[in-house]
């Protein structure tokens, strides 16, 4: 493998993930995904938390009736936990494994924590709508040339590189 | 064929599929260096278009596996997960995670593999996406409507253009390998140098150009399910296609006696089904034929399928198709239900010579007229006719 920090060419790395997405779809008749394994577990959370609002609320009960049983034994779940495991073994190969919190130099930390926070709830949020995020939508969809995939797709990107320019004091 | 879920691998076993595809999934994410924000962002700010490369490479790969397993009829694409399009959900949804990523820097994938190799940040991003879910979860009520506006099924992209499949895929390809060349001008002039990891070059210019010529071979491949029914429509064809016959009497002898080694596949139109159809026969169209839940059926050791039609002709049809399409032990109603209605069901004694002896076919004929439609009542009233058991699509789940 690579030794110290050097990264896989990309082009190889985007042929290696397109036959795990490719041997997925033809498995399970599904492709990869994400957002979908943190809204199971916002669903066991609530239901775990308060029942008796889980039980009222119109979300988890659509939820429920489409994902019968346990909302954590689900593929994604899986998918997400063998995905954590996967990119462990990758840092320790590659000498990567490391607590830190990654921010350009000249960027305060709290204002990557916002930043992040923010994100990360703008992405969670987003991704409901979009019902998938970028792997689940955009990629999956892309190797199925899902109409809706492709579309979301395209909304991640251009709205990225049109907001791009008012965040470039959070990256530059 | 695929997908081998549910049939040849259980639901339960596919819980570890998914682990190990998710272990795959980890690793490359995190080897291409999607485990950091920096490399991540750069996309946006042209100093780094790693995930464009991955990103496009990878779901170019993708496509082309499922639509070249397609055409080889190694995967029934009818089954796999096409994800819904609800138009404006999409489109603000995406619009949302476009912001997202430029403000956190990831994507739920790409911080999942940041949070396992210890980046705080990116469990920071984890933290947010749940309290992004739960905000929606609460406010579902606001947001369903735009949520379940425009829906258009699960609608694939060269239908929605109007166009064939295989020219969106090779657009899709000349796309992606402009990119890639565009994606690499930009980086040389904005870091001032190039791409350390991407020389030579010439490799690069290589495999485009093979990738190329693969886009172009595409065209020239025609797809197996359209030429199959072009061929069946030959009638010359089909006509001289060996397939072997089955009498009406032999057919009705069959039914009479209960005989468990044969199914029924008849191909006429649901009114004519539904008016009057034979034990144990299920109502198919041609096309069904391809469908993954037909192998499972048409397999069974020992059985024979009988093709029945209005006429023989179209019965013989759908035979040599099934026959195309690999499978055995066909028969086809010689004369079709039309004869088998006028020789067996309203069956009259020859009339002419009325000292002539009845022979043996006229004998069985006679009962059989008089015993096949109590049985054909019968079964229709034990059981509601044999709906053709179609297996589902798999449900959205991200």
């Amino acid at each position: 493998m690579n030794k110290g920090n050097k990264y896989m060419n990309p082009y190889l790395a985007g042929f290696l993930l397109g036959l795990t997405l490719l041997t997925s779809i033809y498995i399970t008749g599904r492709g990869l995904g994400a957002s979908g394994a943190v809204k199971s577990t916002v669903v066991a959370s609530v239901e775990t938390v308060a029942p008796s609002h889980a039980g009222n609320a119109k979300f988890y009960k659509e939820y429920a009736e489409e994902h019968p049983g346990n909302p954590m034994k689900n593929w994604l779940v899986f998918e997400v936990i063998g995905a954590i495991a996967g990119a462990f073994i990758s840092g320790l190969i590659s000498n990567r494994l490391k607590f830190t919190l990654e921010k350009p130099s000249d960027i305060k930390t709290k204002t990557r924590i916002w930043g992040a926070l923010i994100g990360g709830a703008l992405f969670g949020f987003g991704a409901q709508f979009g019902r998938g995020c970028t792997s689940g939508a955009a990629l999956s969809g892309m190797a199925v040339l899902s109409t809706g995939g492709l579309i979301t797709m395209a909304a991640i990107f251009g709205s990225a590189y049109a907001f791009a320019y008012f965040f470039r004091k959070l990256w530059l | 064929m695929g997908p081998l879920v549910p049939d040849l691998i259980g639901n339960e076993l596919n819980y570890v599929v998914a682990l190990i595809i998710g272990i795959a999934f980890g690793f490359i994410l995190e080897q291409a260096g999607f485990s950091t924000s920096k490399k991540l962002v750069g996309l946006f700010y042209g100093y780094d278009f790693t995930v464009l490369r991955v990103f496009f490479t990878a779901g170019v790969t993708a496509m082309i596996g499922v639509v070249a397993l397609d055409h080889f009829g190694l995967l029934d694409v009818s089954l796999i997960l096409i994800n819904p399009t609800f138009l404006w959900s999409a489109i603000v949804g995406g619009i949302i995670m476009g912001l997202g990523f430029i403000i956190g820097g990831f994507c739920p994938g790409t911080s999942i593999c940041g949070a396992a190799i210890g980046k705080i940040d990116a469990m920071i991003f984890i933290i947010g996406s749940f309290l992004g879910v739960l905000v929606f979860a609460e406010g579902y009520p606001l947001f369903e409507n735009l949520y379940k506006a425009a829906n258009w099924g699960n609608v694939r992209i060269f239908d929605t253009l109007g166009m064939s499949q295989s020219l969106f895929a090779f657009l899709l390809i000349i796309t992606a390998a402009g990119a890639f060349w565009l994606v690499t001008y930009i980086e040389q002039k904005i870091n001032g140098r190039p791409n350390p990891e991407l020389q030579p070059a010439r490799l690069y210019i290589g495999i485009t150009a093979v990738a190329v010529i693969i886009a172009f071979s595409a065209f020239l491949m025609p797809d197996r399910k359209e030429h199959l029914l072009k061929r069946i429509s030959d009638k010359q064809f089909v006509s001289a296609y060996s397939i072997k016959m089955m009498t009406a009497d032999e057919l009705a002898f069959r039914l009479i006696d209960e005989d468990r080694t044969i199914q029924i596949f008849d191909f006429r139109s649901q009114k004519e089904f539904d008016s009057l159809s034979l034990p144990s026969s299920i109502k198919y169209e041609p096309v069904n034929l391809f469908d993954k839940n037909i192998v499972k059926l048409m397999s069974v050791r020992r059985m024979k399928n009988i093709f029945i039609a209005e006429d023989e002709f179209s019965a013989r049809k759908a035979a040599v198709l099934a026959s195309e399409l690999g499978y055995s032990e066909i028969y086809v109603l010689s004369g079709g239900m039309s004869q088998f209605k006028k020789d067996i069901l309203g069956f009259k004694i020859p009339e002419g010579n009325p000292n002539r002896r009845m022979n043996d076919t006229d004998v069985f004929r006679v009962k059989a007229a008089r015993l096949l439609p109590v049985l054909i009542k019968e079964y229709k009233s034990k059981q509601a006719p044999v709906e053709k058991k179609s297996s589902k699509r798999r449900l959205a789940g991200c």
